[in-house]
This record gives C-alpha cells, sequence and structure tokens, in this order.
C-alpha cells in the first residue's frame, strides 16, 4: 500500500460560510470568483476538448466558416453588388471584420446556451454561476487564432503593409470579447428564466451581423446617423479591427467612444442582473 | 463542547409549483409578455389581474429545520421520498438558497448529491478525473496528488485514455466514485449515491465513507438504505413533510421510522407523486389469500404482491424488484421479476404494466413488514425508487407459535418438512 497522501494543510482560519435568504441585489463578490478560477479554466478547457473531439471538421471549421462566408461576401457584395471597401481589396476588407464577428458571435451564442445546457452542474454542485458563461469566451479565442493566419496570407498576397498599429489588435479583441460577454451574461441568465430566448438567439445574431459593417463600409451611413449607428458596439469593434489592421483612415474616435461606453453599461447591468437571478438559477433551470 | 460546525436555525424553502409564472419554474418570454399585457388591460377595465387566475400552489419543502452538527459526527438524515432530505442538502451546499432561517457551516465542505457531476461522454477518464475533481472542488496540485490514487480505486487502469462513452455502466460509476471519494472536505455532505454500482464496489465505497467519518471529518449523509445509515451513523434524524419528526441515536430513529407508518390498506397509490421519470411505480397492492386487499396477513395465508408501473417513454429491459424488510430494520429478502427466468429481452413500450409476486404462507413470523418497491435498469440506472413503500402485518391465527404455547426463534418461520428415519431402542 502507498502511503496514505496527507490532506492539503488546512488555513488556519477555517472559512465560515453564513447560508441566508436571498435579498434584493448582490455584491459581486469577485474575490469568490477568483477562487473558482481553476474551475473556469476547467470548464474552459472541457469545451474546448470537447469542441475539437466531437466535430468532423474540428478545427477546420473555425478557418472554414469565415473562408466561406468571406468568399460569399466578396462574390456578391464585393463583385456583383459593387460596395466600395475603402480602397482596400474586398475580400481583405470583409475578412478582417469577419475575425472580430465570427469571435462575438461564437462567444455570444455559447454564452447564451451555456446556464442551460450546463444545468446538471448547476443543480447539483455550488460554485459562483459567472463562471459558466465566462468559460465560453477562451475557447473563442481559440478559434480566432485558428482563423487569424489566414489573414496574415490575404495580407501578403494582396501585398498590403502592415503598420505599427497591429500592436493595439489585443485591445480590440478585448472590446469584442467584452461585448459578447456583455450581452452573453443578460442572455443566459434570461434563458434561464424564459426557455423561448434561445429561439430568437439565431435571428439576433443575424439581425445584429448586417447592422454592422462586415459586407459594407461604415461609411456609407451619413455623418448625422453615425451617432446611432454607433450604439451597435459592433460598430466600434469592426472600426477599431480595420483600423489597427488594415490602416483605414475613417474617424475612429466617436464610434469607438460611444461603442464602449454602450458596452459599459450593458456589461454592469448585466453582471447586476445575472447576481440578481443567480439565487434562483437551481430552482428553476 | 466546542463550536458546531454546521448550525441550522429555523431553515425554510418554498417551492411554488404550478402557475404560469411562478418564480421558481421558468416559462416562456412571450408568456410573460402576453400576461404582463393582459394585465394591463384587466387593471385598465378594473378588473382583477389576469395572473390571478393561475393557480400557484405554494410548497414548504422544508419548514424550520433547526440542528447543529459537531466537528467528526456523522450523522444520518432518513425520510421518505420529498420530505425535503435533498432539499435540505442543496441548501447546505449553497446550491439553493433557504426561503427563511439560516445556516452557518464552519470548514470547507464537499458536497456529493450524484456520483459523476460534469462528466462528458467524450473525453477520457484521465481527462474526467481532472475536470470532475474540479468540479467537486479539488485543487489541481490536490488532483495531481492522488490522481494514481483515484486511478487505482477505480479499477479502470487500463482504460484510462479511452472516452468515457466507451465504459460500461459500471466502469463509469467506478471512476465518479472513485474521484468523490478522494475529496477530503471538512464537512462531506452525501446524498442518495450508494444506490449505483455493483454490491463489491458498494462495499468499497462504504469502507472508504467509514474511513473519512473515522478521520475526523463532518459527515451529513442521507440515504434511504437504513442498514448503510446505522453503519455509518451514530445519530440521525427523521424528516417527514420538511419538519425534523425524530432525532436521536440512530437505531431509536429507525425504529420510530418503521413503527410509526400510516395506517396501511393494503393498497398504497403512488400516482401523486410529481415525477420526469420514463417509468413510475402507480400501485403496490397487498393481498391475503381470498385475493381480499388487506395490510393484516394472517401467518398461514400466502402474500401477493401486486406491483403495477407506467412506462412512458421506451425502455430496454426494466426490472422490478422489491425488498422485504422487518420492523426491526432487517433486510428478510429481496426479489425482481427476473429471478426465476432472467432478464426479458425486449423492448417495453409505453403502457401500465402489472407484475404480481406470491409468497407462500408461513414465511414470516408474526410482526410488522415493510416492502421497498423499486424498478431499475439493473447497474445502470435506477429508475423509480419507493423507500418504505407498504407495510403489512402478519398475524398470528393459531399457527405453530400459537399451539406449541412458546416463541419460535428466528427471522423467517416456515413449516419445514421432518421425517422420523427409524428408531433403535436398543441402547
Amino acid at each position: 500500500m502507498p502511503a496514505k497522501t496527507q490532506v492539503p494543510k488546512l488555513p488556519l482560519e477555517t472559512p465560515e460560510i453564513v447560508v441566508t435568504p436571498s435579498r434584493g441585489w448582490r455584491s459581486l463578490e469577485l474575490s469568490e470568483l477568483w477562487k473558482y478560477r481553476e474551475l473556469l479554466y476547467f470548464l474552459t478547457w472541457r469545451d474546448i476538448r470537447v469542441r475539437y473531439k466531437q466535430t468532423v471538421l474540428g478545427a477546420a471549421w473555425a478557418i472554414l466558416q469565415p473562408l466561406l462566408t468571406m468568399i460569399l461576401f466578396s462574390v456578391i457584395f464585393g463583385y456583383f453588388a459593387g460596395l466600395p471597401s475603402q480602397g482596400i481589396p474586398y475580400p481583405v476588407f470583409t475578412y478582417t471584420a469577419l475575425l472580430p464577428w465570427g469571435l462575438f458571435a461564437y462567444v455570444l451564442t455559447q454564452s447564451s446556451a451555456s446556464l442551460v445546457s450546463d444545468k446538471n452542474l448547476i443543480t447539483k454542485i455550488y460554485f459562483p454561476r459567472l463562471v459558466i458563461p465566462l468559460s465560453s469566451v477562451t475557447s473563442g479565442l481559440f478559434d480566432f487564432a485558428i482563423a487569424f493566419p489566414l489573414w496574415l496570407v490575404m495580407m501578403l498576397i494582396y501585398d498590403i503593409p502592415l503598420t505599427w498599429r497591429l500592436v493595439t489588435l489585443p485591445l480590440f479583441i478585448l472590446f469584442a470579447l467584452v461585448t459578447a460577454i456583455a450581452v452573453g451574461i443578460w442572455l443566459s441568465a434570461l434563458n434561464v428564466q424564459y426557455r423561448d430566448v434561445r429561439y430568437t438567439l439565431p435571428f439576433l445574431t443575424q439581425f445584429w451581423m448586417y447592422a454592422t459593417p462586415i459586407a459594407y463600409s461604415s461609411t456609407i451611413i451619413p455623418e448625422n446617423w453615425q451617432w446611432l449607428y454607433s450604439l451597435n458596439p459592433m460598430v466600434g469593434v469592426v472600426e477599431g479591427f480595420r483600423w489597427a489592421l488594415l490602416g483605414t483612415e475613417s474617424p475612429l474616435g466617436m464610434p469607438v467612444l460611444i461603442s464602449a461606453i454602450v458596452v459599459i453599461i450593458l456589461l454592469i447591468g448585466g453582471v447586476m442582473y445575472f447576481k440578481h437571478m443567480e439565487d434562483t438559477f437551481a430552482d428553476v433551470v | 463542547m466546542s463550536e458546531p460546525v454546521i448550525l441550522v436555525e429555523n431553515l425554510s424553502k418554498q417551492y411554488h409549483i404550478g402557475g404560469s409564472q411562478g418564480k421558481f419554474t421558468y416559462g416562456s418570454l412571450r408568456d410573460s409578455l402576453a400576461n404582463a399585457a393582459k394585465d394591463s388591460i384587466h387593471r385598465l377595465s378594473r378588473k382583477t389581474s389576469a395572473t390571478d387566475s393561475y393557480k400557484i400552489l405554494n410548497i414548504w419543502a422544508l419548514k424550520d429545520v433547526s440542528f447543529s452538527v459537531q466537528r467528526g459526527e456523522t450523522l444520518g438524515i432518513i425520510g421518505r421520498n420529498g420530505a425535503g432530505k435533498s432539499t435540505l442538502l442543496k441548501i447546505l451546499s449553497r446550491i439553493t438558497k433557504p426561503t427563511e432561517g439560516k445556516a452557518i457551516i464552519r470548514g470547507r465542505v464537499g458536497s456529493l448529491l450524484e456520483v459523476g457531476t460534469g462528466f462528458h461522454p467524450e473525453l477520457t477518464g484521465r481527462e474526467n478525473i481532472y475536470l470532475n475533481g474540479s468540479i467537486l472542488g479539488m485543487q489541481r496540485r490536490e488532483i495531481e496528488v492522488k490522481f494514481d490514487e483515484i486511478v487505482s480505486f477505480s479499477e479502470i487502469e487500463k482504460f484510462l485514455d479511452t472516452p468515457v462513452k466507451y465504459y460500461s455502466s459500471g466502469m463509469y460509476v467506478r471512476l465518479a466514485f472513485a474521484v468523490a471519494a478522494h475529496l477530503e472536505p471538512e464537512i462531506l455532505l452525501v446524498d442518495e449515491v450508494l444506490a449505483v454500482g455493483d454490491m463489491e464496489f458498494q462495499k468499497k465505497c462504504l469502507g472508504k465513507m467509514g474511513e473519512v467519518a473515522d478521520q475526523g471529518r463532518t459527515v451529513l449523509f442521507v440515504s434511504h438504505n437504513m442498514g448503510v445509515i446505522s453503519l455509518l451513523c451514530k445519530t440521525c434524524f427523521l424528516l417527514e413533510k420538511g419538519m425534523i419528526e425524530k432525532e436521536g441515536l440512530t437505531s431509536e430513529v429507525i425504529a420510530y421510522y418503521l413503527g410509526n407508518d400510516q395506517k396501511s390498506e393494503g393498497e398504497v397509490d403512488l400516482t401523486k407523486r410529481i415525477s420526469s421519470k420514463r417509468l413510475m411505480i402507480s400501485s403496490v397492492t397487498i393481498s391475503d389469500a381470498s385475493g381480499r386487499n388487506t395490510s393484516q396477513i394472517p401467518i398461514n395465508d400466502g402474500v401477493r404482491v401486486i406491483i403495477k408501473y407506467k412506462v412512458f417513454s421506451n425502455i430496454w429491459n426494466p426490472q422490478i424488484a422489491f425488498e422485504l424488510w422487518s420492523a426491526q430494520g432487517i433486510c428478510i429478502l429481496s426479489t425482481t421479476d427476473w429471478d426465476k427466468n432472467g432478464p426479458i429481452e425486449k423492448e417495453y413500450l409505453p403502457g401500465t404494466y402489472a407484475y404480481s409476486c406470491y409468497v407462500p404462507p408461513n414465511y414470516f413470523r408474526p410482526g410488522k413488514y415493510w416492502l421497498e418497491v423499486s424498478s431499475s435498469i439493473p447497474k445502470i440506472e435506477v429508475l423509480d425508487i419507493i423507500p418504505k413503500t407498504i407495510t403489512f402485518d402478519v398475524i398470528d391465527t393459531g399457527s405453530l407459535d400459537a399451539q406449541l404455547g412458546h416463541g419460535r426463534n428466528g427471522v423467517i418461520s416456515p413449516i419445514l418438512e421432518w421425517i422420523r428415519l427409524g428408531v433403535d431402542n436398543s441402547l
């Protein structure tokens, strides 16, 4: 018999947990979330493993999706319809926007459905429930990392120079993620309460895609409507991507600022709503 | 005495059942919006709100439960289905919030409400050990240290890198339990998890659980298995309709639980239970030789047990079984519809099924007995189980006991055949 493994030393002060009825709005309990970071890691890891084991195409899917969309858009909108693309070859122009869009749409879809699909965890184990929608973030990045090299290849083919602005890209990736998670948190909590939310999701993503400058340039929106248009936070994200990756000269400050404010409001509201509903998840889901 | 590790004060939990938009049942946004619209229209016309017409049933799953547990104590919780046992554990493990009252828990809590929570069929055994361990609250380092121990406990070394979807159900349960058994929190909350797995492995798990209790950890243990409860817990309490009905030494509480059943008329209707199961046992009747339903069986009459159940969706090969327990908490026998002819290899289509089992006369000693009826797909899934389904009395009506004027000792009292082989008076 091997020697008995020792229980890791327990901290001297034993944690005291007080269980009481939920009352009103809750604090964010970020420290609690931090304590469960390993669970976040393992759930993310599970999503990635399962995703690449289950699908036949596996990693190829992450590239095929934006690639095929890019080809379709290029033929229809770029070639036949002849939409302007700010002087940049249309395929690169639209692919640059499809990158953050893919990231956004994936994280949004995954996180919205996450609480319901992990209901067996929610009803059997305690942990801060925010871990669940958050775990979809990293697996989205994984797909992004696979689709990104194709962009580099296209830049080479079309012989477009890279600029120093490339270093700001992580900021815009973060922007896309925060946007997705802000909306995802709302929808995941709503989806627990109202199961028809998920049926509206495909429509929502499709609708949102056409409200975002992916197939077209935001410069076609009249000047005095730009502020309204920028209320869609993905406008700021996509414009930011084009600014950082393609060096487009469209004015960036205003749309990004408006988008950022919208996202922050969405995020704070989403987290508050989530924390408010959190206590009932196990009973309802 | 030192501070209790678990202190529960007036804990209550209310559920809303039914109704279109009870707070605790999910609905659809469409209905909610429609109701909101209806409400405002009604309000305009000064009628009662539309939602008033929906009946919402409020049920106290737990009501004013108070108790405390000292460090190192193993406390058992028994009670019928729906008595609130699981709700209590869910509140203590912080999965759900109480409606009233509070609980103070001092120490790291590990809860085991199910074996294999979060197991993913696509992942290998190795991967699932890490995932499940982490879900149960182990640190990664901790899992690494215990990894080999977990694997050898589970006895699945050879299949460690096979996705668990290819595992037999037995292997699956063993692996899941191996991870759970290596959880080493200060307070362990265990729900009915031992109802799975084969006998031998169950024993091994019990040994492990006993070990846990001996190491000075505090354990709260829910089970319908009286044998296991009395083996592991010195004290226990009985939950009845969300309230503590009786607490004290395990043997006393069990005796109380078994002895204090509602009057049984030899028939129990089980259709009123809320069930989302694929198979539901709908009624159990006990009748005497004349075929009359009764809870009083003369000792020299046979007992006929009739079990009816409903199948809601196709099930391959379900087994129906019962255990017969004496009031002293001894399992006298267990039997299944496979006993004589083995598994009926066929698919059960939705419908109502009825089975009858006959126990010959003079089997049991006079006294109180109860049946626990269950249905399962052996080694895979318990489809339905009703602890303490029905009770009956075996009554002495001029049996040998009475005739001979002295008690016959023993658990059962069959009339056996005696033959005088011969006499030799020669000495």
